[in-house]
């Protein structure tokens, strides 16, 4: 058994960020355990460019952002393990893990951050109808093989889901010489971002097919094409509006799910609406000693916010480790009214140092409405906003001298409103 | 007058704006419902650019491809041609993060550079 004050499972973009937040706050007792052969999580496959313009002011390609989070840690000294998985978490914050070179591990860690991140939901969670043919790929995978191994996955694409990954290799495969046809949404706006819809589709003059989806899947070797239709207001296809489009190849960018297999087991309890587990403003699970930060805890849209998240999960690690993190006059955190979660659930007063963020997504399009917070019944932020929409992520910054002029506070309530 | 509609991509909204534009630059954009939509007008109306990513192949590295951009944006038009230029290159390893992978790319005087490092082959 080793002894490590603080051990991150998984090196992404949110696992680097922890360690560094952790090392500036002072404990440089921590090892990174990454089960893929190099640091960097899935910034290594994301080629194109728009990362760090929160966290830099400049912008760059996801392996140029992750290149300097990995210099850093290199810098300071910080340990990693590759190609080390991370198998188990008891409850006394013992982490086992497997690796080829050292077969077995065993970590006593007075700290565990989960930094795991997220997987692609499959074809096998949307039930369309048709044979299992070659030629079906998530939008990641494919991103790997055209982006790592250099490898393209089909000729005519058709894209399932207008994530933002779907939206980014709808660009790829065109500019490696693929006939991508169109990209088929079954909501009404695209879950992705703007600037992806116009520099990923419109300069290519892909077609954007909003409220249609894919209802059918041809061929049984290889896709040999796709049957898509209209749907109506509750997401039923329209009989009648269903049309054939020819193609070799489908991806699905149909929406990622954080992947806490380890923190189920040791038993974190998990949101349902986020798939991550519930936290509290200091980022630490219903465990105490186990902290989560990044798509692990809920799917992001920009890595700058999964940085800076981790970052302060590593800090509040350390401030766990020293003592300094206090477990009573919790106030509890809901979603309602047009809020579909929010990240933390909990809020301790004395946790908060000068303030505190709430991050959260709407569930449907919002024009002109207003975002509110009350605490108890007190309306204390009402904030308009021009559009809010499920596929970007908003924040609410509190302030501890609200918090501490209201002592008697039970419940933070974050809500949509008209008016 | 000419006139061309476009998406701004500054925020969610998406405005759709109208601008109209001659030889001399816009003359009235129409549709945004701020200032950042006249600016992103103007600049994608006139002289439309964007940084250009895709990847190289590499001999002896301990991975086969490397991820490469444009230094700067390059005009909209020569995306494609972009691409095709770095189909015939093929980068010997080491490469560095950084490193000029094509000079002059498309005769635009900006240069292709590295976005990662790929060590070479033991």
């Amino acid at each position: 058994m080793i002894n490590k004050d603080i051990v991150i499972i998984g090196g992404g973009p949110a696992g680097l960020a922890a360690a560094i937040g952790a090392y500036e706050a002072g404990n440089k007792n921590i090892v990174i355990l990454e089960r893929d052969n190099l640091l960097g999580g899935i910034l290594n496959q994301c080629i194109h460019n728009g990362f760090g313009l929160h966290t830099f002011k400049e912008e760059l390609t996801g392996p140029e952002y992750s290149a300097r989070y990995v210099k850093k840690i290199k810098d300071l000294n910080i340990e990693t393990k590759l190609e080390t998985m991370v198998i188990d978490i008891s409850n006394e914050l013992i982490v086992s893990a497997i690796s080829e070179n050292e077969g077995m591990v065993q970590y006593q860690a007075k700290a565990v951050i989960l930094t795991m991140g997220c997987r692609e939901r499959p074809r096998g969670a949307l039930s369309i109808p048709g044979y299992r043919p070659s030629g079906i790929f998530s939008a990641g995978t494919a991103q790997r093989f055209v982006n790592i191994e250099g490898y393209m996955p089909g000729k005519s694409v058709v894209i399932l889901g207008s994530g933002d990954i779907g939206l980014i290799m709808a660009r790829r495969m065109t500019l490696e010489g693929a006939d991508v046809k169109m990209v088929v949404e079954i909501m009404p706006y695209s879950g992705g971002l703007k600037r992806n819809i116009v520099q990923c589709l419109d300069d290519f003059s892909i077609p954007l097919k909003l409220s249609h989806t894919v209802t059918k899947i041809h061929g049984s070797t290889r896709v040999s094409g796709v049957t898509i239709a209209k749907v109506d207001d509750l997401r039923n296809p329209i009989k009648g509006t269903e049309e054939y489009v020819e193609c070799d190849t489908l991806l699905l960018s149909v929406g990622l799910i954080p992947e806490n297999e380890l923190s189920r087991k040791v038993g974190v309890i998990i949101n349902p609406k986020t798939q991550g587990p519930i936290v509290s403003e200091s980022l630490e699970t219903s465990i105490k000693g186990i902290f989560a930060a990044g798509n692990v805890l809920h799917v992001h849209d920009l890595v700058d916010h999964v940085s800076s998240e981790a970052y302060l999960a590593g800090k509040n690690a350390v401030k766990y480790i020293n003592g300094l993190l206090e477990e009573l006059k919790m106030i509890d955190i809901l979603a309602s009214d047009g809020v579909r979660y929010t990240v933390p659930s909990t809020l301790n007063v004395n946790n908060v140092e000068d303030l505190t963020q709430i991050r959260f997504r709407s569930s449907d399009v919002y024009k002109d409405a207003y975002v509110s917070v009350y605490f108890d019944e007190e309306r204390i932020l009402h904030s308009k906003k021009r559009i809010l929409t499920p596929g970007e992520m908003e924040t609410v910054t509190i302030l501890k001298k609200w918090l501490i002029e209201r002592p008697n506070l039970k419940t933070i309530t974050v809500k949509i409103e008209k008016e | 007058m000419p006139t061309k509609e476009l998406t701004c991509i500054n925020c969610p909204m998406g405005c759709l704006l109208s601008v109209e534009f001659d030889e001399t630059g816009i003359k009235k954009v129409t549709g945004n419902q701020c200032k950042r939509g006249e600016l992103y007008a103007a600049k994608e109306v006139i002289t439309p650019k964007r940084i250009v990513t895709s990847i190289v192949p590499v001999l002896n590295g301990v991975e086969d491809m490397v991820s490469v951009k444009t230094a700067i944006d390059i005009p909209k038009e020569l995306i494609k041609q972009c691409v095709i230029e770095l189909k015939n290159i093929k980068v010997e390893a080491p490469v560095e993060i950084g490193q000029v992978i094509l000079e002059n790319v498309c005769g635009t005087n900006v240069c292709v550079i590295a976005t990662k490092s790929v060590e070479r082959k033991k």
